[in-house]
């Protein structure tokens, strides 16, 4: 029987009503009374000097408040990087400035070279026209092999190339691995890009600085996943403005999927000259902007080679990567080819020697960083790839294959440095079989034919390391933060309560879900539970959301604290019914003292704390308020197994998704609803990369060809079908209190190896022996593969 | 023009767009903008009982019109109409930012196709991107408000 409170319930989310009804506050529906308008003007060449900027005649345009330029920034710290990696020679990888705006240079289409400052938007936009510019283009470095070319022109002229490290993974592991290749029984070899995507939340982003000359004190309002991440970083590197002097807001924000964890040039560029110019600073992104501004994501070449014995068990596999950094280092840039993405390669199986080597390159394009999965998704596709690739070599049932290779036991050490503590890899695999309806697939494929179509089956895994992450071990890999996360829950005298969680919800309902854990531990009603979140000034110093950690970090955060409220209310409780602290007992919202009648209510010990007149004073301070900070021992390991079915049209090459299934194990679940569709988004997303979505740039010039949604193929309602989801194989999670384990990215890391994989299966039951497809598996490309 | 069933006057360049003089003149920000090509449909409205991508439409074009907005979806007290209300049990919206132009480009397709299909949902809506849901609980709450049972369809 279904709960209808509490974990476990499908409560109806309570952020819905406000924007059902335009009531949402976003960043951009935020004015200041006074506040100016900036509109930037961004390099349209990829890579040149810049010989001058003249600013004269658009000075003088109508409304006009100021102009900066690089020259303004001088003395002022660049964007900062929050992750050192170290390369296979124990060097540290090599990390040049990030101005707010260019210096000298400029890097990538859509460096900002000048902000104009005016009374309104359209008048910064007109005057931004009128700045002269003259830029000495260079060769444009886009091509990441190119770039590693002794004579390829240098993105940075201070490095000496435009290598940004040379990572080895495990290095100790490196000659081991090469001799099991070296008597392997088979090997299967498969060369694949990953494509670059562009994260595209809907909401655009926003910056707004306002500061108060009075106290000294700034505020940006910004569009972010993580408002004390920003605090942090712009406020100790770029700006020095030390943290009781600035205060940073994010609202509701419009959907982030990573792109909205980085600090920006644009957050610090407002802050900044709303004091220089003592007005409010306004930006909001056209999607224009938008597309050559924010981070993109994926973007790898890598070549695998997966080892086997005779008997088909995995023995070995080794990886080449190229993982293209973009022309500066975004903020956890460094991170994803590596930690996110080396330490995943074991993934669903127990192969016992693993070697990864990630080349990071410059190039004259955006920056890239974590987008939804952020490194996990580039393994799984590759490892899913080869597996598939391998069983239709060897001839074998690719879902024996991978069965035949699980994990079985936990907790499970890698070679590949991670503790995989729980899982149950044939548990999702067979209810995978039953959702999707693998038995009827034959009769589905021959009704497909008999209408002149090709019918694929694809089927992969995937695991993933969220609730991201020891911050001591995460130190060690180079991470210049802790990622733990806090709550602070504030009883009020009443007896409801507000909890100040640094986690941010941007889409992943927090407001709903967070409460039914609070709500459960109490035994009261979740509408007396409010989350106040986004807000640097209200909340404890968390890190944020992204890594699927929310719950799984800030919730445990959560749960310290309420288990400190619980603990002292009990000792209120115990005074004001004069027993035995160890006798009291919360159920329902009623303490009770244990094997009497005495009770007394949870309104009234909340009453007690705050109107302490028959209170134990000299034992415990009245209030009713506790913070807990939470350090995660382990990331959390969901994992699961997804099948997809296409049909493909020979005569066009046209790929549709006739069905998608997916069983995952999340752990325990909070909020069933919620789940599903964080499931259903990230399926959404991870179709659009294998079928639709390519943010390309011209190869010759480092144009970006794919700068609106004219040319960026995003998922519509009419690509996709109805999914079936299922996440009741739960093997919770054994280090966190709440078993949970995070859904939020698992959608997009597991599905396209799946599309792809059915793709392939429907041609190749068409009779071509096509090998591989690089997404996006459009029509043309697949049109080409059956005719070339 | 009028505006949720009230008289607004205004003053505007010509080139405003009918979604800036929205936001920025009527301060009703319900209406969002997501693109700059014509191609997201947050900013849908109803302009004459049509939905409309404001963003596509000068402020001035829309003169002497009737203009529906999100604003003007529920009732008087606040009550959810039955469209919104079925996004809210279907869970048909995450961050909320495409959801003001997803309802109300359903609500014209209820009014013109009281029963869609599954397909023709799909198809009217292919000019409204949502980044968060996968469109599966979007199709199943403009099913659901149709008075179609949805129960059928993959479960949560």
């Amino acid at each position: 029987m279904p709960k209808d409170s509490g974990i476990g319930a499908s409560s109806k989310r309570r952020e819905d009503v406000r924007f059902l009804t335009g009531a949402g506050n976003y960043t951009d529906d935020i004015n200041i009374h006074g506040q100016a308008y900036v509109h930037f003007l961004r390099s349209d060449v990829a890579h040149g000097r810049i010989v001058s900027i003249d600013t004269a005649a658009a000075s003088a345009m109508p409304g006009v408040v100021r102009i900066f330029t690089g020259a303004d920034f001088e003395g002022v710290g660049g964007l900062p990087c929050g992750w050192q990696v170290t390369d296979r020679h124990g060097q540290p990888m090599a990390e040049p400035g990030h101005p707010v705006l260019a210096q000298g240079k400029v890097r990538h289409v859509g460096d900002p070279i000048a902000a104009v400052v005016a009374d309104t938007a359209e008048q910064a936009r007109d005057a931004a026209e009128a700045i002269g510019v003259e830029i000495e283009e260079l060769p444009a470095v886009v091509d990441m092999k190119a770039a590693l070319a002794g004579d390829a022109a240098r993105v940075h002229d201070d490095l000496p190339s435009n290598l940004c490290y040379d990572w080895g993974f495990v290095e100790e592991n490196k000659a081991a691995v090469d001799a099991a290749f070296d008597t392997a029984a088979h090997v299967t070899t498969l060369e694949l890009v990953n494509n670059r995507l562009v994260a595209n939340p809907m909401e655009p982003r926003v910056a707004i600085g306002d500061y108060a000359r009075a106290t000294g004190e700034s505020t940006l309002y910004t569009t972010s996943q993580n408002p004390h991440v920003i605090r942090l970083l712009m406020g100790a590197f770029v700006l020095g403005i030390p943290e009781h002097k600035l205060r940073v807001v994010a609202p509701d924000v419009g959907g982030g999927f990573g792109s909205k964890i980085f600090h920006y040039a644009e957050e610090a560029f407002c802050t900044f000259a709303a004091k220089a110019i003592n007005r409010p600073v306004k930006w909001t992104s056209s999607r224009s902007e938008a597309f050559m501004s924010d981070a993109h994501g994926r973007d790898h070449v890598t070549r695998i080679e997966l080892a086997l014995d005779a008997d088909n068990n995995f023995t070995a596999i080794r990886t080449e990567t190229l993982a293209n950094m973009g022309a500066y280092l975004s903020t956890f840039a460094p991170s994803v080819p590596t930690w996110l993405h080396g330490t995943l390669m074991a993934g669903n199986y127990k192969t016992p020697l693993i070697y990864v080597n990630v080349k990071a390159v410059f190039t004259n394009t955006v920056p890239v960083d974590a987008y939804r999965g952020a490194g996990r998704p580039e393994a799984t596709f590759q490892l899913e790839r080869v597996i598939d690739k391998a069983a239709r070599e060897l001839g074998v049932d690719p879902i024996a294959l991978r069965r035949q290779n699980f994990v079985t036991e936990f907790p499970y050490q890698t070679p590949v440095a991670v503790v995989y503590d729980t899982g149950d890899y044939n548990a999702t695999m067979d209810k995978l079989e039953e959702i999707a309806d693998i038995a009827g697939f034959a009769a589905r494929r021959a009704a497909s034919e008999a209408k002149g179509k090709l019918r694929g089956l694809g089927v992969n895994c995937y695991i993933e390391a969220c609730g991201i992450a020891p911050s001591n071990l995460v130190g060690q890999l180079g991470a210049r933060a802790g990622l733990y996360d806090a709550a602070t829950v504030r009883v009020n005298a009443t007896g409801s309560i507000s909890v100040m969680v640094g986690a941010h919800s941007h889409g992943q309902g927090h407001e709903t879900a967070f409460p039914q854990v609070v709500a459960e531990m109490l035994g009261i009603d979740e509408s007396m539970i409010e989350i106040v979140h986004g807000d640097s000034s209200k909340i404890p110093f968390g890190m944020g959301t992204y890594g699927s950690r929310s719950l799984a970090v800030c919730g445990s955060a959560m749960v310290r604290a309420t288990e400190k409220i619980i603990n002292k209310a009990k000792k209120i409780a115990a005074h004001l019914m004069e027993a035995s602290e160890a006798d009291i007992e919360l159920k329902g919202g009623q303490f009770t003292v244990a094997g009497t009648d005495k009770s007394v209510a949870w309104g009234d010990v909340t009453l007690a704390a705050y109107v302490p007149h028959n209170y134990p004073l000299e034992d415990i301070e009245p209030g009713l308020e506790e913070t807990a900070f939470y350090d995660p021992s382990n990331f959390t390991y969901p994992a699961g197994a997804y099948a997809c079915e296409v049909e493909v049209d020979p005569e066009t090459g046209k790929v549709t998704v006739e069905r998608f299934s997916a069983a995952d194990d999340f752990g325990n679940i909070v909020n069933p609803m919620i789940v599903s569709g964080q499931v259903h988004g990230g399926l959404g997303q991870g179709i659009g990369q294998a079928l639709l979505e390519n943010c390309a740039y011209d190869p010759e010039t480092g144009q970006l060809l794919s700068a609106s949604y004219m040319d960026y193929a995003m998922p519509r309602a009419d690509d996709v079908p109805f999914y079936a989801v299922d996440h009741s194989c739960a093997t919770p999670c054994t280090h966190n209190p709440l078993g949970v384990k995070g859904c939020g990215e698992a959608g997009a890391i597991g599905s396209p190896p799946a599309v792809v994989n059915a793709v392939i299966d429907a041609l190749q039951s068409g009779g071509k022996t096509v090998a591989h497809i690089d997404m996006p598996v459009s029509p043309s490309r697949v049109w080409a593969a059956m005719n070339g | 023009m009028s505006v949720n069933g009230r008289q607004v006057r205004g003053e505007v360049e010509g080139r405003t767009l009918l979604s800036t003089f929205l936001r920025d003149h009527l301060s009703l920000t319900g209406t969002h903008v997501g693109c700059d090509t014509g191609q997201c449909g947050a900013c849908v409205v109803h302009v004459d009982g049509v939905a409309v991508k404001s963003c596509n439409m000068l402020a001035a074009e829309a003169s002497g019109s009737s203009v529906g907005t999100i604003e003007g979806q529920a009732a008087a007290d606040g009550t959810l109409n039955a469209l919104q209300q079925a996004f809210q049990d279907h869970h048909g919206l995450q961050c909320g930012f495409c959801t003001p132009g997803m309802v109300m480009s359903a609500a014209a397709l209820l009014k013109d196709n009281p029963r869609p299909s599954e397909a023709e949902v799909r198809a009217h809506l292919e000019g409204n991107l949502c980044r968060c849901t996968g469109y599966h609980n979007i199709v199943k709450a403009v099913l659901a408000a149709s008075g179609q049972d949805v129960s059928g369809i993959a479960a949560e």
